[in-house]
Parts: C-alpha cells; sequence; structure tokens
C-alpha cells in the first residue's frame, strides 16, 4: 500500500512536555506501522477547546481554526486534515461547516484572516484519526499490521463527548458508538459489552473550575469500569483520558474507593499490538501503569 | 454598570429576545424551544444548573433580562453536546450557553466569582498570548485566581497529580520560562483584534 499523508493538526496537549505528549508519541509510532506521513500545520495555533467562548465570542474562536485551516490549505491543501485531539478536531470541523453554510460569516472570517495575511476557502475534509483509521484502512486492513494480540486483556471503551457528539464518527449512533470496541476487538483484546458509561461526560474543562462535580462524573466512568471487569480504560481523547487517570487519589481519597485503573489511548493499544516497544507506544507516560499492556510489549 | 450595559439596555429596551437574537451565538434558535426539557434531563451537571436551558430560553423570551444574564447556569456547560444531540427541535444549546456566558461576561454581568467564568478568561488570555495554550502558566494561574492563601492550600492539595505529570514528562518546569509558542503572534493578535471589531459592528448594524 502506497503512503497515505494527511496535513496535520497536532494540538496543545500533544506537544513535548504537555499533558498527552504519550498520546503523540503513540501516534507516531501508529503511523509508521500503517505508512501514514502526518504533515505538520505550519505554525498552527491553539482552536480555544471547548473553554475559549468566555473570553472569545465568535468570530475571534473561529478564526483561530480558520487561521489553521487557512495555514494548512497553504502548506498542504490537497490533503485531508487530520486531528488527533477531540477538541482540535470539533473546533476545526465546526469552523468549516459553519463557514461553508453562511456566506456572511465567511466574508468576515476572511476579512479578519487578512489582518495576518490570510485567506481560507474550508474546502479541506476535517477528520479526526480514528476516522482515518477506519474508512482509510478498515478493520480488516488495521487487523492485517498485529503481530502481538493482545490476549487477556478486558478494555472499557470510553468515548466520552467530543468525538461523538455534535459530529460524530460517521455511521455510528450518539448514544452506543461501537468504533472503539470494534479497535479493541481488532487489536485482539476483549471489549467490555454495555460499558454503562461509555458516551458519559467526564467534566471537559470543568475539571479545573468545577473539580468536585467533576470527580463525581469520573468516579462513576471508573466504577462502571471496574463493573465490567475491566482491566483498563481506552479513550480517543486528551481530556478524558487525563481527567480519568490522574485524579483517581483524590478521587480514592474523597469517597474511599481503591480505585487504580489504567487509562490508555487507543494508539497505545495499536502500537503495543503492532509490536513496538512500551516507550514507543507512550507507556511511560502513564500516570497509573498498563501492566497488561507492558507485559505483552515486553515480551 | 458597564458603558457597554448600559448602551444595550437603551438600544433594545424591554424586548431581551431581540437582544439575544442580535447578540448572542446562535441567539435566533430562542424562539423555537418547545420546552420539554430534554437538555435538562441530559446534562451532566443537570442538578447543578439554577435554570435549566429551558428554563433560560423561557426567561429570555419572557424578558428577565438581568436574571439570565447574573445567572450562574450557563457557566456550568461542560461542552458534552448531549442537549445538542438529543434535541427534539435541534437548537444548538451547547453554544448558546457558550453565547449567553460570553454575552453576560462581555457586559460586566456575569457573576464576578463564578470559578469557570474565571477560569475561561484565564484559558482565552493563556493562549492567545502566545497562540498555544501554556498548561503550567495556565495550572498556575488557576490555583491562585481565589487569591494567594487559597493558590498555596489549591497547590498542596495538587502536588501529588502535578508531581505525577512532571515525572511522566507529561508537564514541563521549561513551560515557565516561554514554552511553546507560534512564530506569527503579531499576525495572530491582528486577526483576533479584527474579528473582535467585525463581531461588535454586526452586533451594532443588526435590526431584525
Amino acid at each position: 500500500m502506497s503512503k497515505k499523508e494527511y496535513s496535520f493538526y497536532p494540538g496543545c496537549s500533544s506537544q513535548k512536555g504537555a499533558s498527552a505528549s504519550n498520546y503523540q508519541v503513540s501516534v507516531d509510532s501508529m503511523c509508521d506501522v500503517l505508512d501514514i506521513k502526518l504533515n505538520e500545520i505550519p505554525d498552527w495555533n491553539c482552536c480555544s477547546a471547548s473553554i475559549g467562548y468566555a473570553g472569545g465570542g465568535v468570530l475571534p474562536r473561529l478564526a483561530l481554526s480558520a487561521r489553521n485551516m487557512a495555514l494548512s490549505e497553504q502548506a498542504h491543501g490537497d490533503q485531508d486534515i487530520v486531528a488527533t485531539c477531540a477538541a482540535c478536531w470539533l473546533a476545526t470541523r465546526e469552523t468549516k461547516e459553519r463557514l461553508l453554510h453562511d456566506e456572511a460569516l465567511m466574508k468576515d472570517t476572511n476579512e479578519a484572516l487578512a489582518a495576518g495575511g490570510l485567506k481560507v476557502e474550508a474546502k479541506q475534509n476535517v477528520r479526526h484519526m480514528v476516522e482515518v483509521l477506519i474508512e482509510d484502512f478498515g478493520y480488516d486492513g488495521l487487523a492485517k499490521n498485529v503481530k502481538k494480540p493482545l490476549d487477556g486483556i478486558k478494555i472499557a471503551g470510553y468515548v466520552g463527548c467530543q468525538t461523538n457528539r455534535p459530529f460524530g464518527i460517521a455511521g455510528e449512533s450518539f448514544e452506543n458508538p461501537k468504533y472503539l470496541d470494534k479497535l479493541i476487538e481488532t487489536m485482539g483484546a476483549e471489549p467490555v459489552e454495555n460499558y454503562d458509561k461509555k458516551v458519559s461526560c467526564c467534566g471537559g474543562a470543568l475539571i479545573f473550575s468545577e473539580p468536585e462535580k467533576s470527580h463525581a462524573l469520573i468516579k462513576d466512568i471508573i466504577e462502571a469500569a471496574y463493573d465490567g471487569g475491566a482491566d483498563m480504560i481506552v479513550t480517543p481523547c486528551p481530556v478524558c483520558q487525563l481527567n480519568v487517570e490522574a485524579y483517581q487519589d483524590q478521587i480514592n481519597a474523597k469517597y474511599k474507593t481503591k480505585f487504580n485503573m489504567p487509562v490508555v489511548y487507543y494508539s497505545q493499544l495499536m502500537s503495543v499490538a503492532y509490536g513496538k516497544s512500551g516507550k514507543e507506544a507512550g507507556l511511560d507516560g502513564q500516570v497509573i501503569a498498563a501492566r497488561k499492556l507492558e507485559e505483552i510489549a515486553g515480551k | 454598570m458597564s458603558t457597554m450595559n448600559q448602551a444595550k439596555v437603551e438600544k433594545y429596551r424591554n424586548d431581551f429576545l431581540k437582544e439575544v437574537t442580535a447578540n448572542v451565538e446562535e441567539g435566533e434558535w430562542v424562539k423555537m424551544c418547545m420546552q420539554c426539557g430534554v437538555c435538562a434531563g441530559s446534562c451532566p451537571f443537570g442538578p447543578y444548573w439554577e435554570h435549566p436551558p429551558q428554563e433560560i430560553f423561557m426567561m429570555i423570551r419572557a424578558g428577565k433580562r438581568e436574571e439570565v444574564l447574573t445567572s450562574t447556569s450557563m457557566w456550568m456547560c461542560t461542552s458534552c453536546y448531549n442537549c445538542i444531540a438529543r434535541c427534539p427541535r435541534e437548537l444548538p444549546i451547547t453554544h448558546i450557553m457558550h453565547g449567553l456566558a460570553h454575552y453576560a461576561d462581555r457586559l460586566g454581568l456575569a457573576p464576578k466569582n463564578q470559578p469557570t467564568r474565571k477560569f475561561a478568561n484565564l484559558f482565552w488570555n493563556n493562549l492567545t498570548k502566545k497562540g498555544r495554550a501554556n498548561e503550567l502558566k495556565l495550572g498556575i494561574a488557576l490555583y491562585f485566581m481565589n487569591g494567594f492563601i487559597e493558590g498555596i492550600k489549591t497547590a498542596l492539595k495538587m502536588q501529588k497529580m502535578g508531581l505525577n505529570m512532571f515525572k511522566t514528562k507529561r508537564l514541563s518546569p521549561m513551560e515557565l520560562l516561554g514554552g511553546h509558542g507560534i512564530k506569527d503572534t503579531g499576525g495572530l493578535h491582528a486577526i483576533l483584534k479584527k474579528a473582535r471589531e467585525i463581531e461588535l459592528a454586526n452586533a451594532e448594524k443588526f435590526n431584525g
């Protein structure tokens, strides 16, 4: 199969020393096996995520994503834009759709961009990495590269919110998307069936401003994974990953629970199943070690 | 009362629905709500809303300007998009809540100590400064947003988590010294300034 190229929007959390830097490590390893070339959008900026609205307003907020699209058009306009972060993908895709459906907004946005010497057409597709995997490779295509099936690991596929709503992955339902379970199966692991909190919210950015309320949501997400017999949780979203993994100490202290549930990215499962080392799969970035994955990676 | 707030009060008089339509993101959808309450029942923070979304929509139509704009309600939105996915009338509720929060903040009516209001503004200022979010500076600003003593307490409470993030190289002390950013900050700032100008001018021009 020939090399597939995409215009890549990595996002702030993927950077070196940032909260999802291990996600990026595993994405690079996964793409290496799949012969994917990610061409980083030059000088990309923050999308302002789901919390930028208060200071931003509509047009400044959309202008952030429009700037990224404009830079992508200049550098690799014939490629699809691909994001690995749920919020990056959502903000960029929302901007594209709003610009294409509203001529006045397109005009205003271009007037703003012109102040920075840019212009946007917003014609490129904006896709999440899991769409690339499912649509451009397919489960069978992804299965072909499995060298070490993840035998004996039971995994709760936690889809969360922003890769699922309001756009979602094509062909999937909002209430019970199946793609993550299918990916888990494709890698040789066992998905938790009917994982109760599959599409529940982890509190998102409000973990910072409303920690207590968010901890209550996260507690339920982890508890449901234990109820389903999960060894670990897998997610496609950097905020879900951080919120569900990193606050377990605080949740344990508050609720007298004994949670110690690893939370990994789909790309980490795939990197290990594809024969990469634990380090290449970003497993050294786990706050709660994913021992069962480490064991397979070390074999 | 801020100058802008005074100007809006005079311009719209008692027509708050019209004011929302002109000034709030997706505000033209407010009149479409049929009061079913599916949004309230779908919200992960549902129990904490002073007024759930359908109530906010009805209050806008009833002209309860002050009560809506000073409410903590829309600051409870986690951006999970459940309400959008489930609304039978397909109102972009998440966006309307973001829009109301932004408008209340811009007018100076949003509750001063509402934590999400404070955090959201910290975040915007953080990311626009260098074009990319600086997670360490944001975290520190967050701890201290309620004053120095509270900040020390929060920092101590969060110490273990912070250390975990440093140990796993998912938080870098280097971020304090400059940190990540884009090259063309000048261009970005010019774009954002222009976008803000256009947005304010459009609201002024609206006569619907």
